[in-house]
């Protein structure tokens, strides 16, 4: 099976129906995407598929063969991604950083498809979970990038 | 070198707590946990015959200044997001005189020069700063001499004659300069000075300054590593399947065969209280592993640990509340019975709180690897390396120096990484790897990490008080009933009470005249834990809201009351009116909102972890919901070092307190739990977020914690503006259990 991730294509040998995350974890070595619930619960998985936020921890990995896939290992060479990321340093958004390279994520896939985002839109776009409860500053973060 | 004596919690081989072999951390650790600063001391008379190492002070253990002119710091104390990493660099940068940014941090290995906890060390009870804040600037100081001293023979001139900026040593009087960096092997090679000057609080360039946290970058580009994300060559991943409860081991394995022929399984494993799956890839591991058909055998009696196939939440709520008996005094005052049965009014009331997850978001993962030389490797989250490298080393069945633990960033803690026997998956990865010769790299599913996390304790309180014919309380009993973590983790004394399990229904600062704070002890069945700000997570709860029954009964305001009551505390006072003129001036409502939602304001107190809190939060209904709209949070810590910290801790307490107040329950039925994942036990989403505003207060009382105290006050304040719309007081969590409708407020 051949994947494009960050530009690059991978030929992985695996069953088909293994979510995403755990080749680009255990296969590829990408492990910036995190493993949090594997409920597409968290959100702490997500990554762009053509663009599009996608939780990786229930997207078979041969759903995307072919695919456009994005991580956050490649998120400084993107330019919406290196204006969420220099957002993100701005507001200090993140603590145990853990669920951070998805909410990253997601607000890039959220800036990629809507560049200055209502409140609403950046509501109803980011919905990852943060057990330290950074939300305050990851929608000023958004914002921010928005504005940038 | 570590010595630390602290006996292990308990094997992975099931072998039985014993309780009083811990007895001897006693009291004292009972008050540490509890945040009551201790004297700075010497290692305890246990350690004795330890080596003569005075914690916090030999400079080469902690720093290593590299050529380039960074400084490596070994950090005593874990980071898990609350900022201590950075917090520790301002503190010896200060001193040091290097930029905090120069500093490269990583947690320090076990050994006696961390101990820096009364003797011990952990990372928790929002301690770190302030037991470590003198020592920590000594030590940079320190260094900075030694640079002074290699840079004055170096240049040939006197010490008086030099001075350092950041990161160099100057001569001014020849204009010449030497970098830290090259001076630093010198310096290594000096005696660390006894005395140093300390700079002047007035002359701090980042020590309580918003210094920007120096991970930042890394844990927004998916650059920080964690536990689970660590791998070594040869690595297997492992996956488990725990036994549903606690106690039970595995029999037969009816499709064990099938389960070694899965794709890419390595073998199938047996272990205390589960089975284990070792394969080329997590998933593959996670999916043989959950294939298991196993026969799990019921404990023997007597089995420690054991979950009784009957228990239920519900069924210990009823025990607790239903446990006779005045319990055992902990705080008194004056003659609570007597002005109790003299009150021209009584006011009387019963509050719950459930068991709590911990529910960070990284899974318990743990990476084990055995060397030739003899020693063993482990890669894993924890809040406390001396007790984990020992645990570690006794189910190894090596000697604790033999044990190397690479302490890992904590994807959340909350209280989590402790030493909790069965909750810690370092145990199950030592005994994977020693099985497979392999390095096992165990991680747990989220299904698992629910099924043996360590739960906040569920509690009751029991509350009565006596008013006199003004309305102003002059009797006040308080009854809490449960267990709190700190004894059973720490050692309890039966004729003692744990002030974990009181804490925020004792220690309260209002001017009641007659008080009892007593506890009736019950052993929990459960695998309890520390949970963010312990027993004032549920305790100020309890005693913060009962306030407001007994305002309502007395036909007082709850703030002018709280006012009234602090009239002798200005520290308290000036805190309580802080927060109500950060919230515009106070007003409870109810009252229309500019968007046309009726809303209320409650407002509690906190006293947790050396710190004052005193919160407002403003609140509405919606579909029988309360939504919280603004928390307002004015703090105390006696003084700081980075506000910019503060800030973001305090919206962090506010979100898990709230979390607390809205959701969150453990819910167990036949002894098992009904939640495995966030879809059963949910936690504060996004949209439920308010917003936080904070006022620091620096009184210049001594330091006090950060990291929990800005939790315990948002349930009861919550609590207390909702029971102002629904005009009927509520006294169990979480508030989603019930339908909430306007009263007559």
């Amino acid at each position: 099976m051949e994947l494009t991730i960050n530009g690059q294509t991978h030929q992985v040998d695996i069953e088909p129906d293994t979510p995403l995350l755990w080749v680009l974890r255990d296969e590829l070595g990408m492990t910036g995407t995190k493993y949090g619930c594997g409920l597409a619960q968290c959100g702490a998985c997500t990554v762009l598929v053509h663009g599009q936020a996608t939780r990786s921890c229930v997207t078979p990995v041969e759903t995307v063969a072919g695919a456009k896939i994005m991580t956050i290992e490649a998120i400084e060479t993107d330019p919406v991604g290196q204006k969420v990321v220099e957002a993100w340093v701005a507001q200090q958004v993140p603590q145990c950083g853990y669920c951070q390279s998805g909410q990253v994520m997601a607000a890039t896939a959220l800036l990629k498809q809507s560049a200055r985002p209502t409140d609403e839109e950046i509501a109803g776009a980011m919905v990852n979970l943060c057990r330290c409860g950074t939300y305050n500053a990851i929608a000023a973060a958004v914002r921010e990038a928005a504005q940038a | 070198m570590n010595d630390m004596t602290v006996p292990a919690q308990a094997s992975s081989t099931g072998a039985p707590l014993n309780l009083s072999r811990r007895g001897f951390l006693g009291a004292s650790l009972g008050a540490l946990v509890l945040g009551v600063a201790l004297p700075a001391r010497q290692a305890r008379a246990q350690q004795a015959d330890a080596p003569a190492i005075k914690p916090g002070t030999r400079v080469n253990a902690f720093l290593e200044i590299r050529p380039d002119g960074t400084v490596l710091f070994r950090s005593p104390f874990m980071e898990g997001g609350q900022g201590i990493f950075t917090a520790l660099a301002q503190i010896v940068g200060e001193e040091l005189d290097v930029e905090p940014t120069q500093f490269v941090m990583e947690p320090a290995p076990p050994g006696p020069d961390y101990l820096l906890i009364g003797g011990m060390r952990f990372t928790g009870g929002s301690m770190s700063v302030r037991l470590s804040y003198d020592a920590m600037r000594r030590l940079g100081a320190a260094a900075r001499q030694m640079l002074l001293q290699a840079a004055a023979v170096q240049l040939g001139v006197p010490l008086a004659e030099l001075t350092t900026e950041p990161g160099r040593v100057v001569h001014a009087a020849s204009g010449r300069s030497l970098a830290y960096g090259d001076l630093a092997g010198a310096a290594a090679a000096l005696p660390v000075p006894e005395n140093v000057t300390l700079r002047e609080r007035a002359d701090f360039r980042w020590i309580g300054k918003p210094f920007a946290r120096l991970d930042i970058h890394a844990k927004s580009t998916g650059k920080a590593r964690y536990a689970i994300d660590q791998t070594v060559d040869d690595m297997l991943y492992g996956a488990v399947q725990h036994a549903r409860r606690l106690g039970m081991e595995p029999g037969d394995i009816s499709n064990e065969a099938q389960v070694r022929a899965m794709p890419g399984v390595h073998s199938v494993h047996r272990l205390p209280g589960a089975v284990a799956v070792l394969a080329n890839s997590w998933w593959r591991a996670r999916r043989a592993a959950e294939a298991l058909e196993v026969n799990w055998t019921e404990p023997a009696s007597g089995t420690a640990n054991a979950m009784p196939a009957d228990f239920s939440t519900e069924g210990h709520l009823a025990k607790l509340k239903a446990m006779p008996g005045a319990g055992l005094d902990f705080e008194t005052e004056g003659d609570a019975a007597a002005a109790l049965a003299g009150a021209t009014q009584k006011v009387e009331a019963v509050y719950d709180a459930p068991y709590l997850a911990h529910g960070q978001l990284e899974p318990s993962s743990a990476l084990a690897r055995f060397n030739a030389d003899g020693t063993l490797e482990l890669w894993l989250p924890n809040q406390a390396p001396e007790m984990f490298q020992a645990d570690a080393a006794k189910v190894a069945g090596l000697s604790p120096d033999k044990v190397i633990l690479h302490s890992q960033l904590l994807g959340g803690f909350f209280g989590r990484h402790f030493l909790y026997t069965t909750a810690n998956a370092y145990p199950q990865a030592i005994l994977l790897a020693k099985a497979s010769g392999r390095p096992v790299k165990l991680l747990w599913s989220r299904e698992e990490e629910f099924l043996r996390d360590a739960l906040r304790p569920m509690a009751v309180a029991r509350f009565r008080a006596g008013l006199d014919a003004n309305g102003l309380p002059v009797a006040y009993e308080a009854v809490a009933v449960g267990e709190g973590p700190a004894g059973r983790w720490f050692g309890r004394k039966t004729d003692k009470v744990d002030s974990s399990s009181v804490e925020g229904i004792a220690g309260k600062p209002y001017a009641i005249p007659n008080r009892r704070i007593a506890q009736i002890h019950v052993d929990d069945p459960m695998i309890i834990g520390f949970w963010r700000s312990v027993g004032h997570s549920m305790n100020d709860f309890f005693s913060e809201t009962f306030f407001d029954e007994m305002a309502d009964a007395g036909k007082q305001d709850p703030y002018a009351l709280r006012l009234r009551l602090l009239a002798d505390k200005p520290r308290h006072k000036a805190l309580l009116e802080a927060v109500a003129d950060l919230s515009g001036g106070w007003k409870r409502g109810p009252f229309t909102a500019q968007d046309g939602t009726r809303r209320a304001r409650g407002v509690a107190m906190a006293s947790p972890f050396g710190s004052e809190v005193a919160t407002i939060a403003e609140v509405s209904l919606r579909d029988g919901e309360v939504v919280v709209h603004d928390v307002w949070v004015a703090i105390d810590p006696g003084s700081i070092v980075n506000p910019a910290i503060i800030n973001a801790q305090v919206n962090s307490a506010v979100a898990l307190g709230l979390s607390s107040a809205l959701f969150e329950e453990a819910v167990y039925a036949e002894g098992v739990p009904r939640a495995r994942n966030y879809d059963g036990y949910p936690i504060l989403p996004p949209d439920r977020m308010p917003k936080v505003h904070v006022r620091i207060v620096e009184s210049g009382a001594p330091m006090g914690g950060i990291g929990e105290p800005g939790v315990p006050g948002v349930p009861p304040a919550v609590v207390n503006a909702a029971s102002v719309l629904t005009g009927k007081r509520i006294r169990s969590l979480p508030l989603s259990k019930q339908r909430l409708s306007a009263g007559e407020g």
